[in-house]
């Protein structure tokens, strides 16, 4: 049994309502564990229910049958979607999750951080999408997160870029001994920071892999780590 | 990257929106650029009017000249001020129960099918239902006083209110809604910043159909059973058939009525909406 401190998720079965016909199952005996200061990249094709169960972790979704334990504690989230409130500034929109009682970071270093410096009395209409993702992520990591869950946060970013903010809040992540729990379709950004990789593959998606990444220091073993996962996973080299 | 910062160089279309090409969308057509049309269309209905007076030379059809005069004779008398005061106060009151009562009820059916099932018939009902048969209604029970005429107005237009702000309800973005459960956010700032800035729209639209309306009810009920009031002395010029001062009152209380939309309302509209501009 996990501790209180951890992540704990499994899902049974989880299947998506169809007009005039059988539910379809999308999601089957999926379940995995997560300890504090563990950053988890779940891989998969696209629709493979990654987002799915990022949305029962956060208990968006609650028509599933097993169960969901989210350590306690602040959650930065970043969606699919930027999802920012377009009349509000971009300071304004990270102000807006930083509820009563919260440290209040420097929001216009925060944006610098991710690389939008100036922008901070902007509207988000007046950014491309891969900046708007970028405020979506300065939001998340605004309210210090225990717990920060990222559906494709990188999406949209050229790969220099994307790597250097997924090195960005691995580094975060650590410091904080924060649980990440990050969906993505880029094996290079799991292999980059992740501790642990989960794949979901098949119809209904289940886990076919949880393997653990090794030292990043030692290059051999993360080769083979990736040759293995290509091996098993051939979408994953198809995306990369 | 030496300090976890990084560099804007590898964005994907970049900076779509300079802040030049953002201000060269904020001029729109609205601002001082229409008064003059506006203007021009108030003086041909002047002109419209007075050429009709004109050919017509009947006292059933006075002039503008007759009507303004006759309107300064009243203003100077004392009555026209008390009754347009009167009025006024009648509908700001009818008015504010009405927006109230129709966004809050408006606002919950939206949000829960359960509710809008049980407020929904009441609500077809009251749309039907004719404001004479509420107005008279409304006296017979409450009795003829200023309560029942601000209650007969405000069962007669919260209806209209309730549709649009469920109509606005129903359509809050879910996907904001699931932003401020993850962060956790307070219902007050939900309110505030997340549902509110989306109802401004419709809130905008039914207080300027709202206000037309309202005043057209008020002096139906000030007709039918006030001792006072642009209705009262509406009834009392029809009786005498004094059109000049039918058309006094009706005119000057319908440019106030245009003037609280255009002083008050729209430049209210416009704030809440800046963002929409400046996107």
């Amino acid at each position: 049994m996990a501790g209180d401190g951890a992540l704990d998720i499994h899902i049974d079965a989880k299947a998506f309502a169809v007009p005039c016909g059988a539910p379809r199952p999308v999601l089957c005996d999926v379940g995995f564990t997560a300890l504090p200061g563990e950053i988890l990249a779940l891989l998969g094709r696209s629709g493979s229910g990654k987002s799915t169960v990022l949305r029962i972790a956060l208990g968006l979704d609650r028509d599933f049958t097993g169960h969901v334990r989210m350590p306690p504690g602040r959650t930065g989230v970043v969606f699919q979607e930027p999802r920012l409130l377009p009349w509000l500034t971009l300071t304004e929109n990270l102000r807006l999750v930083l509820t009563d009682g919260m440290p209040v970071p420097d929001l216009a270093d925060l944006l610098d951080t991710v690389g939008l410096p100036g922008v901070a009395d902007r509207l988000p209409s007046e950014l491309s999408l891969g900046m708007a993702r970028r405020v979506s992520l300065a939001r998340a990591l605004a309210v210090d997160p225990d717990t920060l869950v990222l559906d494709e946060p990188f999406a949209s970013l050229d790969r220099r870029l994307g790597a250097a903010l997924a090195a960005m809040v691995g580094e975060r992540a650590r410091r904080r001994r924060a649980i990440v729990l990050l969906a993505t379709h880029e094996l290079e950004h799991a292999l980059a920071i992740s501790d642990r990789i989960l794949v979901l593959s098949g119809h209904p998606a289940t886990l076919a892999a949880d393997v653990t990444v090794p030292d990043r220091s030692d290059p051999r073993a993360l080769d083979g780590l990736r040759d293995t996962l290509l091996g098993r996973f051939a979408f994953l080299g198809a995306d990369a | 990257m030496d300090d976890g910062r990084i560099d804007d160089s590898g964005i994907e279309g970049a900076s779509v929106s300079t802040p030049a090409a953002v201000l060269a969308r904020g001029r729109s057509t609205g601002g001082l650029g229409v008064v003059p049309i506006r203007a021009l269309s108030v003086l041909s209905l002047l002109a419209a009017w007075w050429l009709g007076a004109r050919w017509a030379a009947s006292p059933q059809l006075p002039g503008p000249g007759r009507v303004v005069a006759f309107a300064w004779h009243e203003l100077l008398d004392g009555a026209l001020p008390v009754n347009i005061a009167i009025t006024l106060a009648r509908v700001i009151a009818a008015f504010a129960a009405a927006m109230l009562a129709g966004s809050v009820a408006g606002y919950l059916a939206g949000r829960s099918r359960r509710l809008y099932a049980v407020i929904d018939p009441w609500v077809v009902i009251a749309l039907n239902l004719p404001v004479l048969v509420v107005v008279v209604l409304t006296y017979i029970w409450v009795g003829l006083n200023d309560v029942a005429a601000v209650l007969a107005v405000t069962i007669a237009k919260a209806p209209t209110v309730f549709v649009t702000i469920r109509e606005g309800a129903r359509a809050l973005d879910p996907q904001l809604e699931e932003l401020a459960r993850v962060y956790r956010l307070s219902l007050a700032r939900r309110l505030r910043h997340i549902e509110a800035p989306q109802l401004l729209p419709y809130l905008a639209a039914a207080a300027r159909s709202g206000l037309a309306i309202t005043w057209k009810i008020v002096l139906i009920v000030e007709l039918l059973g006030r001792p006072n009031g642009v209705g009262f002395a509406l009834n009392l010029y029809f009786q005498s058939f004094n059109v000049t001062g039918i058309l006094a009152y009706g005119c000057v209380f319908a440019v106030i009525m245009l003037v609280a939309e255009t002083v008050l309302l729209q430049p209210w509209e416009r704030r809440a909406n800046g963002w929409r501009r400046r996107a």
